[in-house]
């Protein structure tokens, strides 16, 4: 089973990690920028962050056989803070990077006036470089962070298919399927949505427009979700082909509207014979 | 020796590897370069995108043009940054710029391109701190690629010892590393051997690489008495 995880805080997470994933069929990720555990409270620190997208991580998930891709973007919570709006200026410069195949993660934390204008700033520099939207939905207040998502979205004239709305559950998946945007959900194992609710979800729905990712990062959650669920559909009397399309065939359609996504290669690797050949490199001892 | 490519050698290898769209993007984005420094910013992250990417040249043990580890990108990127119409420390600014904000892959570039760029005093003031920054890293491509030809060329001693020791700490073949004939000395053997040293009261296999640098029948398993 090949497994394509489309939403994993990677930074956060061990090299223990890597094996699992690798083990459970994990080759390829995308890492969206969002905010850490404690607050930044400069530019700098983003910089330092982004860099380390598009530089340390895929050099480390390649080491495991892994192509990382990520997302840039300012985040809802941290746009609230002055400190951090210059962050805007410097997003240009990242949205070039061979690795970076979408905006985000955007959308919403509290629904305040300075997340509205962030948001429908890096929306319409996803339309000047033509790369897809990763929006995330508020954790309070959901329902209602989700529609008033919708309409910034509309409003943007991003095209719905190039946006993935995520973080969806019962109540708010219904008028993402509507809006023609892609429908994402985050298996955690004591909030969001779990294994079973999300195989629900699917026979209701289907599997069309789904993304189904581990969000794993810093804070409680299992970066083997996404095999998880896919091991719950088969058990549910779901095709493997219908398991494919949503871990493979799904991201890849997705994020490919970037076109920059190469989910074969690991993105380091495929740049490097020399230090990579033979077995030299495994064996450094870092 | 690794060898040293000048812009006609990565030119001809990158016809094998580049199809006619590709040559033709790099022919326009080296013409925009020379016509306004700042083109330069956004097309230096398209080079694999747009022109070529992947290994240049076959590995082989043959001398050649080019090394081995230089990639499509290293020669499209290396060539924009002959096209910039700088020299000295305006060149060096431009250059840090790009290495500031360049994702691994471009900051690999750099570090390979500032080889064939003309080394004056400005250049080589703001290059070194790069290399400094590339030797720093974890990621062995941007280590290696700080002691290629630039790096090799103007480390200080003690900064080009310890470059070379980290490679063989971390697996990077010294066969890909620029200099040695003219610059392993009698402390860098020293440092090898105190490494091998290590490596073997640990149990552990010792780097092929370190006999490259250490005589072997002047190797102490154990410090003497």
């Amino acid at each position: 089973m090949r497994i394509f995880d489309p939403h994993i805080h990677m930074s956060s997470r061990t090299t223990n990690d890597y094996e699992a994933m690798y083990r459970a069929g994990v080759r390829a990720l995308v890492e969206p920028s969002f905010w850490v555990g404690q607050p930044r409270t400069s530019v700098g620190t983003f910089v330092d962050y982004f860099d380390s997208l598009v530089g340390w991580e895929p050099f480390r998930a390649a080491q495991y056989g892994i192509a990382h891709h990520c997302t840039i973007g300012l985040n809802p919570k941290e746009a609230n803070d002055p400190r951090c709006r210059g962050v805007l200026e410097v997003l240009p410069r990242y949205l070039a990077k061979d690795g970076v195949v979408a905006v985000g993660e955007l959308g919403y934390d509290a629904m305040t006036a300075e997340e509205d204008e962030v948001f429908a700033a890096q929306l319409e520099l996803a339309a000047e470089h033509e790369l897809p939207v990763l929006v995330h939905t508020p954790h309070r207040d959901k329902e209602a962070g989700t529609r008033r998502s919708l309409d910034v979205i509309r409003e943007s004239g991003v095209p719905v298919e190039r946006v993935v709305v995520d973080h969806l559950n019962e109540t708010t998946v219904e008028a993402v399927a509507e809006s023609g945007c892609w429908m994402g959900f985050s298996i955690y194992p004591d909030t969001k949505m779990d294994e079973d609710r999300m195989v629900r979800l699917m026979r209701q729905y289907g599997v069309e427009r789904v993304l189904v990712n581990s969000a794993a990062d810093w804070g409680k959650s299992d970066p083997l979700k996404t095999s998880k669920t896919a091991h719950a559909m088969l058990a549910a009397g779901f095709e493997p082909a219908a398991v494919d399309r949503v871990f493979w065939a799904n991201p890849v359609e997705f994020y490919a509207q970037s076109g920059r996504l190469r989910p074969e290669t690991p993105v380091t690797a495929g740049d490097n014979g020399a230090t990579f050949a033979g077995n030299s490199i495994e064996r450094g001892s870092r | 020796m690794t060898p040293h490519p000048d812009p006609s050698d990565l030119r001809a290898a990158l016809r094998e590897r580049a199809d006619t769209s590709g040559m033709r993007w790099l022919e326009e984005a080296l013409t925009r370069v020379a016509q306004r420094r700042s083109a330069i910013g956004t097309l230096f992250p398209a080079a694999g995108r747009e022109c070529a990417r992947g290994t240049l040249v076959e590995d082989s043990e043959e001398p050649r043009a080019v090394p081995r580890t230089w990639t499509c990108e290293d020669a499209v990127r290396a060539l924009l940054l002959t096209a910039l119409p700088l020299e000295g420390a305006e060149l060096g600014s431009e250059v840090t710029a790009l290495y500031r904000y360049g994702d691994a892959a471009e900051k690999r570039g750099v570090l390979r391109g500032l080889g064939l760029l003309r080394a004056d005093e400005g250049l080589v003031e703001a290059g070194l701190p790069l290399v400094r920054d590339g030797l720093r890293s974890n990621d062995t491509s941007l280590v290696a690629a700080a002691l290629s030809e630039f790096g090799a060329s103007h480390l200080d001693a003690p900064a080009y010892r310890q470059g070379v020791l980290k490679c063989v700490f971390l697996g990077i073949p010294l066969r890909d590393v620029a200099g040695l004939p003219e610059r392993a000395d009698a402390e860098l053997a020293r440092m090898l051997n105190d490494y091998a040293r290590e490596r073997s009261a640990a149990g552990r296999e010792i780097p092929a690489d370190v006999w490259r640098i250490v005589d072997p029948p002047r190797f102490h398993p154990r410090e003497e008495a």
